[in-house]
């Protein structure tokens, strides 16, 4: 049986620039054979949901360190709807309180990563959103490439 | 009975030098008649003869939240309790030039600083604070020539002349393409505005440091000691080149007013090591490379943090001890000025309590440890002097491979430079899973305790509100003419490379233009930059 990889679009969304745990589970994800794209910092809502659709991906990762993971996840998800994403995953890790994990699962998010998860964790994490495990992805692929990686980043 | 066993790894420092059992004449090839005094070129053993002996390193600790009137009331609390210099600590929206009205950037007003839009915030900022009796570090980069302007023309409003003003901007855009990202506009107008604030300081604000050539985020990013060095040393020849190159000063003219800033994480030697290599390695680089004549161009003068990540949220209060660790390495390594971290930071914005305590943390190394007593106390110990060798040795290494990327700007427009980062970030993290690197709570003597819950400040909506009121005032009662034209000179101004803006970023602050209109002129004619994603 043949077939392509999930895709995962690791993104920042918010001014917030610091991207070392946003780099580090982008790789730890392909280690564990999922194709990554990572978007860059400083991503605007509309431009994370609009590379999530030429992308095809199957998951969103949203790292936030800003504190402002609350608004910016509600802002996401809502895009992602709004472009007719609504199979696609969204999982966020960060400096998110406990308090705000359950308000964030509440809101739609698929599984939340606060500071402090292990690589294995987050993996882990992410292989169980699939039923049977991260498998193989039964969507369409449409392959747009995008060009040049730093044309993800627009003004 | 002993085992059999393989050859037991290595032992080495973080960045990787090997670490001998132990030092002693016959290990070493140093020659110690060739180790200069402090005070004395190549100044390996500190900047100044006397040390700590005559003046205390300054004791800086970053402040800002919230609005302008909230970090003033912290301002003064800090330097009632034996705080000698300032720290701004920006919002987002401020340090990447966008005005707290901006719909983009809502979520972000006044949450990880203070939210400045206006000369009016900064006369808020600063009220009450005579400000020729105080220093003012300004951790910024993109904005850092408009928060020059402010501080010049709050300044000028207390009756204080510009050339009695104290300070550091930081000033340093390369690191912020390859970490924490407040970049604005692309590398080659950037830095040029970078010379302009150099060359103004260097002629008008002879006491303000124009520029703190930073490797503490490279650090925070994940790279090692002698990475966060090279890379900043490396940083600082891009800077200094470009102030030659324009050809209207000479190093000796501008040298004394380039600084430095770096984290001191735990590698206690290493640390040590690193800022006496580095203080080194610029001396030479300034005396040989761009032919300084005066000694004192030479001096490698940096403020550093104790803290950043290497703080842990499982049993956080063992960051105190972490951090003040970190703060004896950097006196002996010979800082000027330090921020000790509050034991909470990873996970809430510091109380007034922590604040304190990270404060006395510094202080009680001063005033009751004895560590300033004697200049360099360390000079001469056969395995610091070695390590120092050996450090530079790796400077010199890591920068002439950055040379060969074609310098520093290549290395980060094609993301050399981020690359080599993600991957020490990378094995940095697999080792403290794996536990091959210990970590006191974390991955060994663990306890069961509850989970910290992080508090994140968030300005409440009376003070964003508060914020966006003050705003549309100044913009209601400034004048708009003014206002267009000053941007208008400005852009017309940026256009010619060889113009220097500074005159007329202060003349756009005094007319109450906002960070977001003065960056959104300059990025109409300058473009913004497009980051390279790697991972």
């Amino acid at each position: 049986m043949s077939g392509s990889p999930r895709r995962v679009l690791v993104a920042k969304p918010g001014l917030d620039g610091h991207d070392r745990g946003a780099k580090i589970v982008a790789r730890a994800l392909r280690d564990a054979g999922y194709e990554v794209i990572y978007t860059g910092i400083r991503q605007k809502v509309g431009v994370i949901a609009e590379l999530a659709l030429q992308e095809d991906v199957d998951l969103v990762g949203l790292s936030v360190l800003s504190g402002a993971h609350l608004g910016l996840a509600r802002q996401v998800l809502e895009a992602l709807r709004d472009n007719g994403l609504e199979d696609v995953k969204l999982v966020i890790g960060g400096t998110i309180p406990a308090s705000d994990c359950q308000a964030l699962r509440d809101m739609g998010v698929d599984a939340v990563f606060p500071t402090g998860t292990s690589i294995d964790e987050v993996v882990a994490g992410v292989n169980g959103l699939w039923p049977g495990g991260r498998g193989v992805s039964p969507r369409y692929r449409r392959r747009e490439p995008l060009g040049e990686e730093n044309d993800v980043v627009s003004a | 009975m002993s085992e059999e066993k393989g050859a037991p790894p290595p032992v080495t420092t973080e960045s990787g030098i090997p670490v001998e059992p132990l030092y002693s004449p016959a290990s070493t090839t140093l020659d110690y008649g060739g180790i200069a005094d402090p005070g004395t070129f190549p100044f390996t053993r500190g900047n100044f003869a006397s040390g700590y002996r005559h003046k205390l390193w300054t004791f800086r600790q970053y402040s800002g939240f919230g609005t302008a009137a909230e970090t003033n009331a912290r301002y003064k609390y800090l330097l009632a309790n034996g705080g000698t210099g300032l720290s701004v600590a920006a919002d987002l929206p401020t340090q990447i030039g966008y005005d707290s009205d901006d719909p983009d950037v809502t979520e972000e007003v006044g949450r990880v600083g203070v939210a400045l839009d206006t000369l009016a915030d900064a006369e808020i900022l600063f009220d009450g604070i005579p400000l020729d009796q105080v220093s003012t570090s300004w951790t910024i980069n993109g904005t850092a020539a408009i928060m020059l302007a402010f501080y010049v023309a709050v300044g000028k409003k207390q009756g204080v002349s510009v050339e009695r003003l104290r300070g550091t901007i930081q000033n340093d855009i390369l690191k912020e393409y390859v970490a924490r990202g407040t970049w604005i506009w692309p590398p080659e107008p950037s830095i040029r505005l970078i010379v302009d604030t150099i060359e103004f300081c260097a002629e008008h604000v002879p006491r303000y440091n124009a520029i703190s050539v930073a490797g503490a985020h490279f650090r925070d990013a994940g790279c090692t000691a002698a990475q966060e060095m090279a890379f900043t040393l490396s940083d600082a020849v891009t800077y200094v080149d470009a102030v030659l190159e324009r050809g209207r000063m000479s190093i000796d003219e501008f040298a004394p007013q380039v600084s430095f800033f770096f984290y001191t994480h735990n590698d206690f030697f290493e640390e040590i090591a690193k800022y006496r290599a580095g203080r080194r390695r610029w001396a030479r680089l300034v005396k040989e490379r761009w032919g300084a004549q005066n000694d004192s161009s030479c001096l490698f003068r940096t403020g550093c943090v104790a803290g950043g990540s290497t703080l842990q949220a499982p049993q956080a209060q063992n960051n105190i001890v972490r951090v003040a660790y970190q703060a004896m390495a950097s006196v002996l390594g010979g800082v000027q000025s330090m921020f000790t971290a509050a034991w909470d930071e990873p996970f809430a914005l510091p109380t007034e309590e922590s604040t304190t305590l990270a404060l006395r943390t510094q202080q009680i190394l001063a005033h009751e440890t004895g560590v300033g007593r004697t200049v360099d106390p360390l000079g001469g110990s056969w395995f610091v002097e070695s390590l120092t060798d050996a450090m530079e040795e790796r400077l010199v290494a890591i920068m002439a491979d950055i040379d060969e990327h074609g310098g520093m700007v290549r290395a980060i427009e094609d993301g050399y430079v981020q690359g080599l980062i993600a991957e020490e970030a990378w094995t940095a993290q697999k080792a403290i899973e794996s536990g091959e690197r210990p970590i006191v709570g974390v991955n060994i003597f663990q306890t069961e305790e509850p989970p910290v819950d992080l508090q994140v400040y968030g300005m409440d909506d009376a003070g964003r509100q508060r914020q966006l009121d003050r705003l549309a005032e100044v913009k209601a009662w400034r004048n708009g003419d003014d206002v267009r034209r000053v941007l208008k000179d400005l852009q017309t101004a940026a256009e010619q490379p060889d113009v220097n803006l500074m005159p007329l970023l202060i003349e756009a602050v005094e007319a109450y233009a906002t960070v977001g209109e003065i960056t959104q002129a300059l990025r109409d004619v300058w473009g913004e930059y497009r980051q390279p994603a790697v991972f």
